[in-house]
């Protein structure tokens, strides 16, 4: 029978699903993703995290029970770090230690600890390791390994052309967003950059869909995936101290390119409850747009497990609404 | 030069010492209060921990009183406490202030980086005197850290409420005024006979003399645990209900793990605890996770009768180890509970949980015997 391994819809999914995919694939096994994000996903990882713990951690737990009952594995890397000296975030690195803990009906999990922080020769007897679970044949890992990378390289590729990681994955490479028909086009539409961590931003049901929203109200939206990360490492070097949780370093590059004056016409933060890298991008932000003479319009929205529709709604359209005041001046 | 740096217990008779032996002008901000407190969550993001947000208040206090400089550990992550120095810095820049903010990083293997660092405080025509203050320094170290031993061991069987509190602030005093390390040596053997004297019964320290005496083990992030004024007084409030504390982090130990042995390179005690916690958490998560799973389990071993884990609100290290601290406790059979505390906790709310743990154990263990 061919083994199915399981991947959660959360957190780096968003970033890395195309690579581990290919890698599972051409190792000769079945991915299996779990559905959309739902109220009772949602529930279900509530029910077994304790109450501090963010709001896409439980998400992540609810959608490793969803899983399974229908693969043979569940795959929880420990991803720790993608790049020297820099980590993504403590939660990440105990993950699977928590899921092991919190899930008990989980049959089996596949958790490779993926560390590049000091050196990559663990990283590739990890990665060799866990190719083992699948073949024997050290060239048949190298060659997965290969093709991984390329799928992920083609995947950074499309992001970077202004596809969301949504639309790069899962909608055969159309854009889905930025669309608004019917529009004049002598308007100019107001650019937002939306300043956030992919599994938020990207998530219907963790985000509100908050880019959608932004979108019908006509405004177009720029990710800090879509910028060059040239231009996000540069900014990001602005503040005082190297930053080093690799994905809040790259918001707070996004961050500080949006607050210039002239790059976009409103700046717009969303993060979880308690998520503790955008507790302190979240300040930087602040203190460079009130450091800066003209300010961009800046807000931050803060999303857990209570936030409602309508309260999201109203605080958007305030805050387009402050957009276009600004740009009629 | 006016220097200035953040509370940290009872701490700072050490730190002091050591800047003041080096002829550097020390400004004390006051013991932090419900306005260190207040002014600090004013000035500080919403979702910082509990140590980042009563650090500003203290420098705010401390820059009233004429500080001009702060000294301020740095870090490499991935905890937040790395990130302290920069959001400080901002924050208080932000607010208007005038300072210098000086940022010790740790040396990494490069002990030389570190006194370069020092010497760029003091000046170099200072480092000569550098070997006898760390003398002095380490000497009330390690003798506040052995002060606090006994306390914790003691507490319980003091004759009357609050003597043994009395007679260490006395000694602390007195360990603040020595000027050498055979005075502060001669201080804590003082008070350490004085604290017998006080106590019912005047046998060896640290033997639990009665052994329905609930034995309780205190894990958690630093600061919360050496802060009296963040943790709501833990560990007075559970010995005042005659309960042994056995605190599992002391300052000397953790200076000699993270700056001596990081400097140098050697090899680092903490495997011991690392190697107790693999069952449950088998990586590292920054902060003081791995280190608190560790000593749970390692109290478990010894058998004490419960832990108390202590963290900020946010805290994502102390997250992860709270998650795991169930199953532990499952497994182990060792009663667990969660403080997690921020500007909102208040004393009584604390106590009353304390009171229910403390019972609870008590309870079991008249059962068990």
């Amino acid at each position: 029978m061919k083994e199915t391994i399981g991947i959660p819809r959360a957190l780096l999914y968003y970033y890395f699903y195309p690579a581990w995919r290919a890698f599972f694939e051409s190792l000769g096994r079945t991915c299996r993703v779990s559905g959309k994000t739902t109220k009772s996903v949602i529930d279900s990882g509530i029910k077994v995290t304790v109450d501090e713990a963010c709001l896409p951690v439980k998400a992540y737990h609810g959608h490793v029970m969803a899983l399974s009952g229908e693969c043979d594995n569940v795959f929880v890397p420990r991803l720790v770090s993608v790049e020297r000296k820099a980590y993504i975030c403590p939660k990440l690195m105990g993950l699977p230690d928590m899921v092991r803990h919190n899930c008990r009906d989980i049959r089996g999990i596949i958790d490779p600890c993926i560390d590049m922080s000091s050196n990559s020769w663990a990283y590739i007897k990890e990665l060799y390791a866990t190719g083992r679970l699948f073949t024997r044949n050290p060239l048949k890992i190298f060659a997965a390994q290969h093709k991984a990378k390329q799928a992920h390289y083609e995947f950074v590729r499309l992001l970077q052309a202004g596809l969301t990681p949504i639309d790069a994955m899962e909608n055969d490479f159309r854009p889905s967003h930025n669309l608004v028909s019917g529009q004049d086009k002598s308007v100019r539409r107001p650019i937002i950059g939306v300043v956030g961590h992919p599994y938020i931003i990207y998530d219907s049901f963790l985000g509100m869909n908050i880019l959608d929203k932004l979108n019908v109200m006509g405004a177009k939206t720029v990710t800090m995936e879509m910028l060059q990360p040239t231009t996000v490492q540069r900014e990001a070097e602005k503040c005082g101290k190297k930053v080093f949780w690799t994905i809040g370093r790259r918001l707070l590059g996004a961050g500080y390119y949006f607050l210039r004056p002239g790059t976009v016409d409103g700046c717009l933060q969303v993060s979880a409850f308690a998520c503790g890298p955008d507790s302190f991008i979240s300040e930087f932000l602040q203190q460079e747009s009130a450091r800066s003479k003209r300010r961009v319009p800046f807000m931050t929205i803060v999303v857990d497990e209570h936030t409602g529709e309508a309260g999201i709604q109203t605080r958007l359209e305030a805050f387009m609404d402050i957009v276009e005041r600004s740009m009629a001046r | 030069m006016k220097l200035t740096f953040a509370h940290l217990g009872d701490y700072h008779i050490a730190v002091k010492a050591l800047f003041e032996t080096l002829g550097v002008d020390v400004v004390l901000p006051p013991p932090p209060t419900k306005r260190t407190m207040s002014l600090g969550s004013l000035n500080s993001p919403e979702f910082a921990c509990l140590p980042l947000k009563i650090g500003i208040g203290n420098y705010l206090e401390a820059l009233e009183m004429g500080a001009d400089t702060i000294v301020m550990v740095g870090g490499i992550g991935p905890c937040r406490l790395g990130l302290y120095c920069e959001v400080q810095r901002q924050i208080l820049e932000g607010l208007g202030c005038d300072f210098k903010m000086i940022v010790l990083e740790p040396p990494q293997g490069r002990p030389d980086r570190l006194l370069r660092q020092v010497r760029d405080i003091i000046g170099a025509q200072r480092i000569s005197r550098l070997f006898d203050a760390l003398r002095l320094t380490w000497s009330k170290l390690t003798a506040i850290d052995r002060l606090n031993k006994i306390t914790l061991c003691l507490r319980p069987f003091e004759k009357r409420k609050g003597d043994i509190t009395r007679v260490y602030e006395a000694s602390l005093r007195r360990i603040d005024e020595a000027a050498s390390p055979k005075e502060v040596q001669a201080a804590a053997g003082n008070a350490r006979d004085a604290m017998k004297s006080v106590c019912k019964t005047e046998g060896r320290i640290g033997k639990a003399e009665d052994p329905l005496a609930p034995r309780i083990g205190i894990v958690g992030e630093v600061f919360m645990v050496l802060e009296p004024f963040a943790n709501c007084e833990i560990e007075k409030r559970l010995g005042e209900m005659g309960v042994i504390v056995d605190r599992s982090i002391y300052l000397s130990d953790w200076a000699v793990e993270h700056v001596i042995k990081d400097a140098f390179r050697i090899f680092r005690k903490s495997k011991l605890l690392n190697e107790m916690a693999k069952p449950y958490l088998c990586h590292f998560v920054g902060g003081h996770g791995v280190e608190t799973i560790g000593s749970t389990v390692a109290y478990a071993n010894e058998g004490l009768d419960g832990v108390i884990q202590v963290a900020p609100f946010t805290c994502m290290p102390e997250i992860i180890a709270q998650d795991i601290l169930a199953k532990i406790s499952r497994d182990l059979g060792i009663p667990a509970m969660t403080l997690v505390l921020d500007e909102h906790s208040s004393d009584t709310g604390v106590l009353t949980r304390l009171e229910a743990f403390v019972d609870m154990i008590a309870m079991s263990k008249c059962r068990r015997r």
